[in-house]
């Protein structure tokens, strides 16, 4: 696992590609399990984990618990569900040239 | 920024970066001056002492990725045109790198065409810039746009944007013929459009096809406009009190439609205006946490805006949205579809941000 990247002598850094995919953390923001490639950084992982269950959190403060959220950016869409004070959480990149919804 | 227009090109290809000085100096007709660099952060210093018109910017960079330059280039000097030249070919960098607001995107030219279309392309943003061209309305007011299109008899589509709602405007021979904005049509739409307070907008080329809707002249059309905003204005409560009235009031408003229970908007740091719920402060702390932090995430993602947030809970189902300064949350009762509710907020934002 990685063992080859031990001899890689390359410096560039890689763009990072958003992967499609999902993940689950537990009440600590521990990754629990993950479908995501090993390409996509483990600090994104737990910091999309991180921010999602602190608004899960602020939700049920603010007498509105939830039970989902879905993030609507420019260029991606995740979507998190509560599990049990964790959370699974999928990941789905958008592109320009989406087929069209009919 | 007057002369010739200032280019700053980065890419770590010193061979490339040689080239492409010599091309873009030497064969524009705009004679800009261009300076090179292999670095990333030095290209942010390069930024940071002088004035730029143009950066052309490079996606596979060692140290720091183009799509972080252009995350910070964007926040930093909002004015700065942002050209993408890479030899990445994926959909998502194209998608992410025009979410963070860059004006093009171009895939390394390989042929003398190519070249030619880059290089006119490039032309045409410098020379947008050297007429004073604008962005945005924070500029020159859409008024003056108007007016300008119209004076000069020219026939374009202007498609406007206040950042959620799309609008278009379209001018024959230097009359306005139809405008669209939502769910409005002709003179609405309009003035809809025009009560727009900041965005941004581009030209589009004429559309001949299209059918007359609009008989009033230009100057009639920004008459009727301008005294509707003078009517509406004299109707304004002038202190602050009022202010507070009539923002409940226009919250009351969004409260009646269908399936909204209770709706929260937060103006700058610490205004709140709310309708239908009885502890608003612990709710305006979430909307304004959630909101912060996730368009933090978006910058470290690189995934532009945050456009919204939906949510859906065992009592309640709630949107928030984001918009300058001022933040929206509306609460939803939990038999609402996901479809409804995707269609109300969006009917709702078009009027909240109008």
């Amino acid at each position: 696992m990685g063992l080859l990247s031990l001899f890689s002598r390359t410096t560039r850094k890689a763009l990072v590609h958003l992967p499609a995919g999902s993940f689950t953390v537990d009440r600590e923001g521990k990754i629990m399990t993950s479908t995501l490639p090993q390409s996509f950084p483990e600090d994104y992982i737990r910091d999309i984990g991180r921010q999602v269950l602190e608004c899960f959190r602020g939700a049920e403060k603010a007498h509105m618990p939830m039970a989902e959220i879905i993030l609507h950016f420019s260029a991606l869409k995740v979507l998190a569900r509560e599990l049990r004070g964790g959370a699974i959480v999928f990941l789905m990149p958008q592109t320009l040239n989406q087929p069209l919804k009919r | 920024m007057a002369g010739s227009p200032r280019i700053l090109l980065l890419d770590d290809d010193a061979a490339f970066l040689e080239l492409y000085k010599e091309m873009l100096g030497k064969h524009l007709t705009s004679m800009p001056e261009v300076k090179t660099t292999t670095s990333a952060p030095r290209a942010l210093s390069m930024l940071e002492a002088e004035p730029y018109n143009l950066l052309i910017v490079d996606l596979n960079m060692p140290k720091m990725d183009g799509l972080q330059i252009l995350t910070i280039a964007r926040r930093k000097y909002p004015h700065l045109r942002l050209v993408v030249l890479t030899g990445v070919r994926d959909e998502q960098f194209r998608t992410r790198a025009y979410a963070m607001g860059v004006d093009q995107f171009w895939i390394k030219p390989e042929s003398d065409q190519e070249i030619g279309l880059f290089m006119e392309s490039i032309e045409s943003l410098l020379s947008r810039e050297a007429q004073g061209g604008f962005r945005g309305v924070q500029s020159k007011s859409l008024v003056d746009i108007i007016q300008l299109e119209c004076l000069s008899q020219n026939s374009c589509v202007l498609k406007i944007s206040n950042g959620l709602i799309d609008g278009k405007i379209w001018i024959q021979t230097g009359e306005v013929i139809d405008a669209e904005a939502a769910d409005l049509m002709a003179e609405p739409a309009f003035q809809r459009i025009l009560g727009w307070k900041t965005g941004s907008f581009e030209i589009l080329p004429p559309d001949p096809e299209r059918p007359r809707t609009i008989t009033t002249s230009y100057q009639g059309l920004l008459l009727n406009t301008a005294q509707a905003f003078d009517e509406a204005a004299s109707q304004l409560p002038a202190s602050a009190e009022a202010e507070q009235g009539k923002a409940t009031f226009a919250l009351a408003e969004i409260a009646q439609w269908p399936g909204v229970e209770c709706v929260l908007s937060l103006r700058g740091k610490n205004a709140k205006d709310y309708y239908g719920l009885e502890d608003a402060a612990p709710v305006a702390e979430w909307l304004r946490d959630t909101l912060n932090n996730f368009q933090i995430l978006a910058d470290r993602l690189q995934v532009g805006q945050l456009q919204q947030v939906i949510g859906a809970g065992p009592r309640r189902k709630v949107a928030l949205a984001a918009f300058g300064d001022a933040k929206l949350c509306i609460g939803f009762g939990p038999a609402v579809t996901a479809e409804q509710l995707k269609e109300t907020f969006k009917n709702i934002l078009t009027k909240w941000v109008s």
